[in-house]
């Protein structure tokens, strides 16, 4: 039994095949890259998986259950935490409150709820801003505090969905940082990143795809040796 | 103990008030106020913190009225049981609402709560039968003296802010506010949005028919146009938490003592300034302006919230810091 898997997913959105036969595996405890260009079916991937809208065919098997056409609220219940590409802190409440709101998933008390927000928060970096107002943070703080509240919901797979866009050379290396800090403590990860050096690095796998189908997958390396890859990437000259 | 300083000497003087003021009119205005405490915080739960704007709670207060008026004309049943049952038929009138429409969202959802007001008076007018219509219902009011009814609409108010404040700060109240900030970003935090939507339209329209029938025990008469009014109770419901401070939890009680205080300021023609100029100088003039400023009060609401939006976008409470600074030019203390 694979730890997590997907199979044949597909998705149209009416004329347009967004996501097309993509199928994959992801073994327990690695960190599982997800690249292509813009528009190649990345996130609506991730938006099947955590139960945003359902796939139009295809599985999502999770620890041996098929989990596909459930809600997100469900999702994030069974164990598979996500951020978003564009950042949705709520605004309008601290970031330890935005934390203690996701920790409540698995704790239904307040003081045991805020005792894990607060352990989250200081494992993400976050103290120094923890009683700030979500929408007052610089965007480097806004991606950390996703990673933060996905965290508290203590996902055993976790979904990362851009998390170093937009972010300076050196914030995006502290976020490399955090991100294998989350892995050192089990949870395993796929994550959707452009950013070749952030993806190559962290990565144990990649999984290519381009017009929503596969079109490698492997090591770093490898993926980035072949043709395929670099023709979406780079044009038909450089393959 | 010190944050509930505030609240706690509020209240002991809220107790003591009709032993100090005995004026029937001065109590009638302090009921009206306490009444407006508990249907501004349960729009507040709603709309203030689960950002689920409603522009038809006037249907949940004429449900809790008529069901105590309903059951004393029908059933001979003391209005006060009505009282005990009101708020639970307007949850039972809520939750099907809630659940046929809260997949819309913002205006949408918005504008089906306006149609849900305006249906439930249709509804009471036209079943003449059961309702008896544009006749209306009339009981007899239990007390003479207001005094029990003071104390009955206190605790009505106390019970509503202290139940409501208890909510929010517990799991529930995160989860709303969650949802008020980002509907997408709660679902994937484990949050199944459509059921505390309901749970958060449920307190709301409890708390709101619990006022409704509180208020046929009160005046003894109501009407579909009375109960179901778009402007005295749906709209109304949404100045006092305005003013006050949506999202906050005393805020709907500040807006609503303001409210009351401003609309009766209206309706007496200033506290009877005119009229007794009238008299004083024998100017018909000042009568006409007494009349004008009665029929005025909407208008006099329309400025105030334009200038609460506008200076005071939180609300008095929401925006309490920003007054100190600029109007008493007291510090914050650190």
């Amino acid at each position: 039994m694979s730890f997590f898997r997907v199979e044949k997913l597909v998705k149209r959105f009416g004329g347009l095949t967004a996501v097309n036969d993509v199928s994959f595996d992801v073994k327990q405890g690695e960190i599982f890259g997800l690249i292509g260009p813009n528009g190649s079916g990345k996130t609506t991937t991730f938006n099947m998986i955590s139960g945003t809208y359902p796939p139009t065919s295809g599985k999502v098997f999770f620890k041996g259950k098929e989990i596909q056409g459930r809600k997100p609220n469900r999702i994030c219940r069974l164990g598979i935490g996500r951020t978003f590409q564009v950042v949705k802190p709520l605004g309008r409440m601290t970031v330890l409150d935005n934390v203690i709101a996701a920790a409540f998933s698995r704790e239904s008390r307040m003081p045991g709820a805020r005792k894990r927000a607060e352990e989250t928060i200081a494992f993400c970096g976050l103290d120094p801003v923890a009683g700030m107002l979500a929408k007052s943070l610089p965007i480097a703080g806004r991606k950390r505090l996703e990673i933060a509240r996905a965290m508290a919901t203590r996902p055993e797979l976790l979904l990362l969905d851009e998390t170093a866009a937009g972010l300076n050379p050196t914030e995006s290396l502290e976020a490399v940082e955090l991100i294998r800090k989350i892995r050192e403590n089990g949870t395993t990860i796929v994550i959707i990143e452009h950013i070749m050096r952030v993806i190559m690095t962290i990565s144990d796998r990649i999984h290519a795809i381009n017009f929503g189908q596969t079109i490698a997958e492997g090591t770093p390396s490898e993926v980035a040796a072949n043709p395929q890859v670099i023709e979406a990437y780079l044009g038909t000259d450089y393959a | 103990m010190k944050k509930n300083a505030v609240p706690l000497v509020l209240f002991a003087a809220l107790a003591a008030f009709p032993l100090v003021v005995t004026s029937n009119y001065f109590l009638h205005l302090m009921i009206l106020f306490l009444l407006w405490v508990v249907i501004g915080s349960s729009w507040n739960v709603l709309a203030g913190y689960t950002g689920q704007v409603s522009f038809g709670h006037a249907a949940f207060f004429g449900v809790g009225a008529y069901t105590a008026g309903l059951l004393s004309q029908h059933l001979q049943i003391s209005p006060w049981w009505g009282m005990a049952l009101g708020g639970f038929v307007a949850v039972l009138i809520g939750l099907p609402f809630g659940a046929i429409c809260f997949p819309l969202r913002g205006a949408y959802f918005a504008l089906a709560t306006l149609a849900l007001g305006e249906g439930m008076r249709h509804i009471a007018t036209i079943s003449e039968s059961f309702t008896g219509g544009m006749m209306g219902i009339m009981i007899m009011p239990s007390f003479v003296s207001k005094i029990p009814y003071y104390y009955i609409s206190l605790a009505l108010a106390l019970l509503s802010v202290l139940s409501i404040r208890f909510v929010i700060g517990s799991k529930p109240g995160y989860y709303f506010v969650s949802i008020r900030e980002d509907q997408d970003a709660a679902e994937s935090l484990g949050i199944d949005t459509t059921l505390y939507k309901n749970a958060s339209l449920a307190i709301s329209s409890f708390w709101t028919g619990m006022a409704g029938a509180f208020y046929m025990n009160y005046m003894g008469f109501i009407d579909p146009h009375v109960v179901f009014s778009l402007h005295e109770y749906s709209v109304m419901a949404i100045l006092v938490a305005i003013v006050g401070g949506v999202g906050t939890i005393y805020g709907p009680a500040v807006g609503a003592f303001i409210m009351v205080a401003v609309q009766e300021f209206f309706r007496s023609g200033f506290f009877g300034l005119f009229d007794y100029l009238g008299r004083t100088t024998g100017m018909p003039a000042f009568a006409s302006v007494s009349e004008i400023v009665r029929q005025a009060h909407v208008l006099g609401f329309g400025v105030l919230v334009v200038v609460v939006i506008l200076f005071l976008p939180n609300g008095i409470v929401g925006d309490w810091g920003k007054i100190r600074r600029n109007v008493f030019r007291i510090q914050p203390t650190r």
